[in-house]
């Protein structure tokens, strides 16, 4: 990064997910201020986030402790090593539900990535008001539908014979509620569904993270020749890439965790649409229908080991630690 | 309402007693007139499993009872509650596990997990269910006949009508409806087309081809549904979902019943007098209202695509109910399809009331032979229900012997194991027969499919 660069400051929107972002610079353009917070401020700081560590305390690290224990337990507690992961990973669903998983996160999370990001810098580009904020708007209403009510819709535009869509859907060779949600299809579907009900609010997020790129930088860049394409490419990208990583690892916690798009579209679909499509569903089975929860805890350690450890890939490589 | 469980009992205040009793004192006239005959006293607590055969919840006869039913069965709780007015009910409706999506199970684990929170009475679109509610080590069926039914009562069932709901012969739940499949057809336009209704199946596929022929648009039959496999596979006697034991289930899709039964589906499909879609899909009645020529189906299409004016609708006396087919020069054998089942929780604080409303919705003409869609599993209830469907002349006549012979023609062959047919069918065939993949190739599948399943639900395989 150019040395221009290192000077802005944190893109001032706040994220859209309710997390707090792990280092975020000092507010307000020009040098941030690194002076060290001492005494009273400190401890007040404390109080800040208090909060947030309770419940996280509570809700986030006591039950991953908990399901760490029962992964490597029997149902009577004796202490049984890897065997309750042999078993989750022999069933003959597991691989499948792999499989489906990957192919889902991989659609979407480079559709995530790539349009979010482009879409943001074409409303960013707009240089109306009124319309950018219109723009702004409409993309994010579809994440204002929640989870299960979001899916209630596709069921509508999915099936050939009540879609608005139908045209669309028949001119892919598709004349059936059932060959529209077949199972090479289901990635797709799940990836159009999630984008859709997401990407809204991370196109805003990212508008926000562009506002953050002071004026006199974008208006150097235009003095030294640059257009609306290299400055995308050389100026904004760059210095957005901690809030695509910041995206692609809140996403990708999301995707792994794949469970009411599958659950709603099962029931919907008369069970063409399996019930043990994704991991979490596997894992709900294991722990409601087989009563192996022990089994169903093995799962999800194995989920979030491997979601941890795709994030941590993404924090290394989007710098999202770094402070400038 | 639900008690706690049975480890969270020892930690219950001792004032809930005392209330309990008096709670009881008022209440006795009102359990009195219930019908609860040697219910013995209901304040008494629980812990002793002698009188009903399983350790029962401290009683509370004011409790409300929570009664989970599907969609199609709200209008039995609700004539239960115009018939019985005292007795208190919360009734939520769920999935009533259609199509095996195990929700019944999943929930119930989910409790039992918390430790409180079961429905005290539930309906399951399943019959599978006895299975899985009356093992482990918390199971959520109460046994029926060990002393809290009368067995005067239980005796008043169709013969064999309880077999689903029966472990070990002890009785966990109570069959709503027979659910037998029989050959349902046009008469009118086999009249008209001068057709002769099949008895066999090999008669049924020549006229397939025939129509396929001579009326082409015109079905024979539907294959779009999860229950498909219960239609045309059990009537086929095709040993696909044998229970040998309590651990022990084999499945031989390679058996030449089953082989035959995926020739015969293939040939149908391919002549096009198959349908594709659920019957219950708005496709279905669109596509084929007025061109279903013949459907073998359960009872139960009678009154929810037949006589239904939001499905098939089709006219007065038009529509009769042929017997099972069989394979030539063999019995015929009857298929089923569901049949609802209601199980009671041991874990309800008001088992006074749970056993008064399934005593209602299951024998109760004011339900089961006024209002319900299909052939009632208590006898004296079905006689009646058939007599009436005969009486309306809705459908052609000799509608009544043939759904009574029917009921006596399920083929015993055809188990009711832990898991869901319907499910593995639905995720391994549908969509494959849906992309115009051949049943016979699929054969193969569909038996790992179903061991796979099998195997982890617990099952032996050989």
């Amino acid at each position: 990064m150019s040395d221009v660069v290192t000077d802005s400051s944190a893109p001032v929107a706040a994220p859209a997910e309710g997390r707090p972002r792990a280092a975020a610079p000092g507010p307000g353009p020009g040098p941030a201020p690194r002076a060290r917070i001492t005494g009273r401020w400190a401890r007040v700081s404390y109080l800040f986030v208090s909060g947030y560590v309770v419940f996280l305390a509570v809700f986030g690290v006591l039950p991953t402790l908990y399901a760490l224990r029962m992964s490597v337990v029997d149902d009577q507690g004796a202490f049984v090593g890897t065997e309750n992961f042999a078993r989750a990973f022999a069933d003959f669903r597991f691989l499948p539900a792999v499989a489906h998983v990957g192919a889902f996160l991989g659609l979407w999370l480079v559709s995530l990535m790539v349009l979010v990001t482009l879409l943001a810098l074409i409303v960013h580009g707009i240089g109306r008001r009124w319309l950018s904020s219109g723009v702004r708007f409409v993309y994010y209403i579809p994440g204002a539908l929640a989870g299960a009510s979001s899916v209630v819709l596709w069921l509508f535009v999915l099936n050939p014979t009540v879609s608005p869509v139908s045209a669309v859907l028949h001119a892919l060779g598709l004349e059936t509620f059932v060959q529209t949600v077949s199972p090479g299809n289901l990635p797709v579907v799940f990836a159009v569904i999630a984008f859709w009900t997401g990407a809204g609010g991370w196109i805003v997020v990212m508008y926000g993270a562009l506002n953050g790129i002071s004026v006199e930088v974008l208006e150097a860049a235009k003095l030294d020749g640059a257009g609306a394409v290299r400055t995308a490419l050389n100026i904004q990208l760059p210095m957005l890439r901690k809030w695509i990583s910041y995206m692609a690892i809140m996403s990708l916690a999301a995707g792994t965790q794949l469970f009411v798009e599958p659950r709603v579209l099962s029931q919907a679909s008369h069970a063409v649409v399996p019930v043990d499509y994704s991991l979490n569903q596997l894992a709900y089975l294991f722990a409601f229908k087989q009563q192996d929860l022990n089994g169903s805890a093995a799962i999800a350690v194995t989920l979030l080991v491997v979601s941890l450890g795709l994030s941590v890939v993404f924090v290394v490589r989007g710098g999202l630690f770094e402070r400038d | 309402m639900t008690s706690p469980h049975p480890r969270a009992r020892s930690i219950r205040p001792r004032r809930r007693l005392a209330l309990t009793a008096a709670v009881t004192a008022s209440l006795a006239a009102l359990t009195a007139c219930s019908g609860g005959s040697g219910s013995g006293d209901p304040s008494s607590d629980g812990g002793a499993a002698g009188e009903y055969g399983f350790e029962t919840a401290t009683q509370d006869p004011s409790a409300a009872i929570t009664v989970w039913v599907d969609a199609s069965r709200e209008p039995a709780a609700q004539a239960f509650m115009q018939a019985h007015p005292d007795v208190p009910v919360t009734v939520e409706t769920y999935d009533g596990g259609a199509d095996g999506s195990g929700s019944f199970q999943t929930k119930v684990e989910a409790f039992n997990q918390a430790g409180s929170g079961w429905p005290d009475v539930v309906f399951s679109t399943q019959n599978n269910d006895a299975a899985w509610a009356s093992q482990g080590n918390d199971p959520f069926a109460a046994p029926l006949d060990k002393g809290y039914f009368d067995s005067s009562f239980l005796d008043g069932f169709t013969p064999g009508a309880l077999n689903p709901t029966t472990v070990d012969d002890t009785v966990y739940g109570l069959r709503n409806d027979l659910a037998p499949t029989v050959l349902w057809y046009d008469k009118a336009l086999m009249d008209q087309f001068g057709y002769e209704v099949p008895t066999t199946w090999e008669e049924y596929q020549a006229l397939g081809e025939k129509v396929a022929a001579e009326h082409p648009g015109y079905i024979i039959g539907d294959v779009g549904d999860t229950f498909a496999e219960e239609i045309y596979f059990w009537s086929a006697k095709a040993p696909v979902n044998v229970v040998t034991g309590a651990d022990e289930f084999s499945a031989d899709t390679s058996d030449p019943k089953a082989v035959a039964m995926a020739t015969l589906i293939d040939t149908l499909l391919d002549a096009d007098v198959l349908a594709l879609d659920s019957v219950f899909s708005p496709e279905f009645v669109q596509k084929y209202t007025g061109k279903v020529l013949m459907l073998p189906g359960p009872v139960w299409y009678s009154g929810a695509l037949f006589s239904n004016a939001d499905s098939l609708n089709a006219q007065p006396g038009t529509i009769a109910a042929g017997l099972p087919l069989a394979w030539d020069g063999e019995e015929p054998a009857a298929g089923n399809v569901g049949g609802g089942t209601w199980y009671i929780s041991r874990h309800s604080a008001n088992l006074e009331a749970a056993k008064t409303f399934l005593e209602f919705v299951t024998s109760d003409d004011a339900y089961q032979v006024d209002m319900a869609p299909g052939l009632p599993a208590f006898k004296a209830a079905g006689d009646k229900w058939l007599a009436n469907q005969e009486a309306t002349g809705f459908f052609a006549a000799g509608f009544a012997d043939t759904v009574s012979t029917a009921a006596g023609q399920v083929w015993d062959g055809w188990g009711f194991p832990r898991f869901s047919q319907e499910a593995v069918w639905a995720k391994t065939v549908t969509p494959e027969l849906a992309a115009g993949t051949s049943l016979v190739d699929l054969l193969p599948d569909w038996e790992t499919a179903i061991t796979n399943e099998a195997q982890a639900n617990g099952y032996q395989v050989p």
